[in-house]
């Protein structure tokens, strides 16, 4: 991730066009808002959460009451030059807030503090599997508005918990050609703003929020005039609006019209983009530095200090899992999806030494218990199981102290109750019989009337057993060992 | 017991907190005085009778031992601070009937040690002005001849202390709004360094500018509101980080006073220019040394002023469009008719000629030729103090080149009345702290009119230059002057 190096890269995709025949290549660039996850705002002491009662969550300085001043909070610092550090950016040592003007009613202040000329960190970018590297051209801190609300009759509501809630804006070079591209970068992003501890990355909550700019061209040619598309509010959205969008521009200029720099909404109803604003009503921000705020320094000692809190990539772990550990490519990537997940992971494979079994376990087992209406667990982490957990049970299926099955049930339990494995084999009779008294009489039991299978054994055909194991395990209630059943199995019909 | 109106604070709280009167009697006495006085003065935007006899009650029943160093003093505050229980509406029909949520910290400290605001005085709107005659609700009257102006923009807090209402006051300094209007009503007055006391809760004009700062009728009593004001405050992140004040009466012997050509050119009056030179010979008999500096600069200081104020400003008043707080006026009923609509009935003229000029010099393609270059220039002006301070350890000069100006006379000529600032604005440009004392009087027109002198000193060397006024003051008798026909008690 930190290799500043383009990769070089084919540039034979593109979109061909059924009328004309020409190949159109889409310039695509992306802008991401970021809420970090901070306790509380970038200026106040106030403790946003999502969802809370309308203007519950506000102070004299959120709501930009005269006389108010904002005072810079640490945590969303640290956590905006994790993020950088994560993505290879590099942290300027000096760098301002500035204001930016406009009047809206969620704008409590008639300007945002955001960062113009001097963001926190420049450069970086992120990797994608093809290899081709996505630039960052910067990134930088600034607050996020509050919320208008106009659906009520001819009323427009104010919002303003939200006012103030530190957001990263990171903006991309034009190094995307297709919406694919753009959804996986925008994947690898949110891993690695989740992977930092930076954010939540809600796109339902507002906690990730994405802009496309994108332009097309005939293959060669230069740039043409940009559209920026917003109200993307998830990454299907971002790919379809982006297909929608190529296509729209190679139409509108091979109809001979002319594309203007405008911003679009993507209605996703109707699937189209459609006009925001045009141009013509461009906002002049006047920016400049905030005075309320004293400059920010970044020590070098600080910067070291957030990268060692840096947790190791998901791309790093992706690589180790199929190299090291020997996981498929598809495993390795379903096992680090979530931060959580991988750490639990990876604890397990600590204890166990068994990185296929744990693997199998977490993507069978415990993915199943995520969101299951009885558990109430609708996040990895609300699981009652510790990775010591899941090891236990993998360890008394492995030496056979219990079946299968019992295993599965047995880890539901535990989730459920949070009770130790050993406590819940006990209460729930789930212990392998090992009497080999007992398992010789469900033997002969199963074979009263079995003489074909008898016969085809001693003939030669010793897979027939396999016929007989179902009967003597269902006897037993499931807690016969099929090892131990099948051998029994052997010696009686050996016997002569 | 000496009469309420011939005690500064620090007297006044003296007597009061050994019991010789009580706060209670503090406050009818600041009402009395408020009653004869405002009607002609116009000092008030709002009182607040209850709740000044509400706190008054529970200073009075506090023991001894609690008593704080400004025990049971009225005190008048600018009307662009925020205190809980008044209406802080910067004399802009904007802000009319606002009420802020929350009490600025300096006010809380001054409260803690035992003051009691009484109510919030008369000033240039949004501080914007030299003559209060910016006001939404008229100016306020000199109480040394009431048919001129009384300075600005912190005119009413001036004249609450000069009339005698109040022994202190508080006014902000963004430009020379408390020294101006402090050497125009013959009181003391002190702009401490930038950040030596926290802006929140002062509604702000220019944040880069801005200084709460003290008015008194003693040097004393503007050292000991200025130390309860000053120090830290998690609320303002550029507040300094400096030791409270220890200000000592200091020996003038060997004190190297620098005197800036720039200060006693042209434009300055006759009569001013006597007062100051005779103020200069008085150090040099109690033993300073006058050392002729230079600060080259200087001539462009109201240029940069009145860019770098005005900007700040469009950007500060930004908010006041009607959702939240203060006058709404609906207009065409589109959200950006409000504003227009709001922001064009409730500001007065000098306010939009303000953001105009502010909003104009941060426009794309014209910052670098307005706001980039007057941020260099700023720069320059810095530097000429820092050099200056190289051969002197305190600047003295002129606070106001004229005395009070007849009200009318500057109205309708903006530049004329924004050069009444040329003295005091290089100060608030270098964030530097200055104090205005009265040095003598003017004969206008069989009128005697006060004069200030302004003490300037590096940056933090606040303690420095309330030493040397003090000194002053000792050595002079025109701060116990007063106003003859308007000081509370004279009439009587």
């Amino acid at each position: 991730m930190s290799s500043e190096t383009e990769v070089p890269h084919m540039r034979e995709v593109g979109y061909v066009s059924k009328k004309t025949g020409v190949r159109w290549m889409p310039v695509i660039g992306l802008e991401v808002h970021c809420q970090l996850g901070t306790r509380t705002k970038l200026f106040c002491g106030c403790e946003y959460r999502f969802g809370a009662s309308p203007n519950s969550i506000t102070c004299p300085k959120c709501t930009g009451q005269p006389g108010a001043l904002p005072v810079q909070n640490r945590e969303a610092l640290a956590l905006a030059v994790r993020t950088a550090l994560a993505l290879g950016c590099t942290v300027a040592t000096k760098s301002k807030f500035d204001r930016k003007h406009y009047f809206y009613c969620d704008l409590p202040k008639g300007f945002q503090i955001s960062q113009y000329d001097q963001p926190y960190c420049t450069g970086g970018g992120i990797q994608l599997s093809t290899g081709k590297f996505v630039r960052l051209t910067r990134i930088h801190m600034e607050e996020d508005a509050g919320k208008a609300i106009h659906d009520r009759g001819d009323m427009t509501l104010v919002d303003l918990n939200r006012a103030g809630v530190p957001l990263i804006e990171s903006v991309t070079e034009a190094d995307i050609d297709t919406a694919a591209e753009a959804v996986e970068y925008l994947t690898s992003l949110k891993e690695i703003l989740q992977y930092c501890g930076a954010s939540e990355c809600d796109m339902e909550k507002g906690s990730l929020r994405c802009d496309v700019n994108i332009s097309v061209r005939p293959a060669g040619e230069p740039w043409r005039t940009k559209v920026e598309i917003k109200n993307l509010n998830s990454f299907r959205f971002v790919s379809a609006a982006i297909e929608h969008e190529i296509v729209r521009q190679v139409d509108a200029y091979e109809m001979g019209e002319e594309i203007v720099q405008e911003t679009r909404l993507w209605d996703a109803n109707r699937n189209v983009t459609r006009t925001m604003r045009s141009k013509e009503s461009a906002h002049d921000y006047r920016y400049f530095a905030e005075p309320d705020l004293p400059p920010i320094h970044i020590s070098s000692a600080f910067l070291e200090y957030e990268r060692k809190l840096l947790p190791e990539l998901p791309s790093s772990r992706r690589a180790r899992y199929e190299s090291a550990l020997g996981l498929s490519p598809k495993d390795a990537r379903n096992l680090t999806a979530e931060r959580v997940v991988a750490d639990f992971f990876e604890a397990a494979v600590r204890l166990s030494d068994k990185p296929k079994e744990c693997s199998n376990w977490i993507q069978n087992e415990l993915f199943k218990m995520v969101g299951d209406p009885e558990l109430g667990t609708e996040r990895f982490e609300e699981l009652q199981l510790k990775p010591f957990d899941l090891v236990s049970v993998i360890e008394l299926v492995d030496k056979g102290s219990i079946a299968m099955s019992s295993g599965r049930t047995l880890l539901r339990a535990m989730a459920e109750t949070g009770k130790s494995a050993k406590v819940l084999v006990a209460e729930l009779g789930l212990a392998q019989v090992q009497d080999t008294a007992l398992i010789e009489r469900w033997c002969r039991e199963a074979l009263v009337g079995k003489d074909k299978i008898v016969a085809d054994v001693k003939a030669g055909k010793p897979n027939a057993i396999n016929a007989l194991l179902g009967g003597v395990i269902k006897l037993s209630g499931g807690k016969a060992n099929p090892q131990v059943v099948r051998e029994t199995l052997e010696r009686i019909i050996a016997q002569p | 017991m000496s009469a309420y109106s011939a005690l500064d604070a620090v007297g006044l709280a003296q007597e009061t907190a050994r019991g010789k009167r009580s706060a209670s009697e503090n406050i009818e006495a600041a009402f009395d005085a408020v009653k004869a006085l405002d009607s002609e003065l116009n000092v008030f935007l709002n009182t607040n009778l209850e709740s000044a006899r509400a706190l008054a009650r529970v200073l009075d029943a506090a023991p001894a031992e609690t008593r704080g160093p400004l025990h049971g003093v009225p005190i008048a505050l600018k009307a662009n601070m925020c205190v809980e229980g008044f209406e802080s509406n910067c004399a802009s029909r904007i802000l009319a009937g606002y009420h802020a949520p929350y009490t600025a910290t300096f006010v809380r400290r001054l409260v803690d040690a035992g003051a009691i605001p009484i109510g919030m005085t008369n000033m240039d709107e949004f501080a914007m002005g030299s003559s209060c005659e910016n006001s939404a609700f008229g100016p306020s009257k000199n109480p040394w001849d009431e048919t001129r102006t009384a300075g600005g923009s912190s005119s009413g807090s001036a004249v609450a202390v000069a009339a005698g209402i109040t022994p202190i006051a508080l006014g902000s300094d963004t430009g020379g709004s408390v020294r101006q209007p402090a050497a125009l009503t013959g009181i003391v007055g002190f702009k401490p360094t930038y950040g030596r006391v926290s802006r929140y809760g002062l509604i702000a004009f220019g944040s880069s500018l801005d200084q709460v700062s003290p008015f008194a009728r003693s040097v004393r009593d503007v050292e000991l509101v200025t130390h309860l004001m000053s120090g830290t405050d998690s609320n303002d992140a550029t507040c300094l980080d400096e030791p409270r004040m220890n200000c000592e009466i200091c020996d003038l012997k060997g004190l190297r006073i620098g005197v800036p050509k720039e200060y006693f050119g042209g434009g300055l009056q006759h009569d001013v220019r006597a007062r100051s030179e005779e103020a200069l010979a008085l150090f040099e008999q109690l033993g300073a040394v006058i050392v002729p500096v230079s600060l080259p600069h200087s001539e462009h200081a109201i240029a940069v002023y009145y860019v770098v104020a005005t900007a700040e400003a469009s950007s500060n008043l930004a908010r006041f469009e009607g959702v939240r707080f203060g006058r709404r006026v609906d207009g065409d009923g589109s959200l950006q008719g409000m504003f227009a609509a709001t922001r064009e009935a409730g500001f007065g003229p000098e306010v939009k000629r303000r953001i105009l000029l502010g909003t104009y010099v941060l426009s794309a393609g014209y910052y670098d030729a307005w706001y980039g270059r007057a941020l260099k220039v700023r720069t320059l002006l810095r530097r000429d103090f820092e050099a200056a301070f190289e051969s002197c350890d305190v600047i003295v000069g002129p606070t106001s080149p004229e005395p009070a100006f007849a009200l009318g006379s500057k109205k309708d000529d903006p530049v004329a009345m924004y050069l009444s600032d040329v003295l005091t604005v290089p100060v608030n440009l270098a964030g530097l702290p200055a104090a205005s004392v009265p040095c003598g009087f003017v004969d206008v027109l069989g009128r005697a009119l006060p004069v200030g002198l302004q003490i300037i000193g590096p940056h933090r060397a606040d303690a420095r230059v309330l030493s040397v006024a003090r000194a002053f003051e000792e050595a002079t008798s025109f701060a116990a002057a007063r106003a003859p026909r308007f000081f509370h008690g004279a009439r009587s």
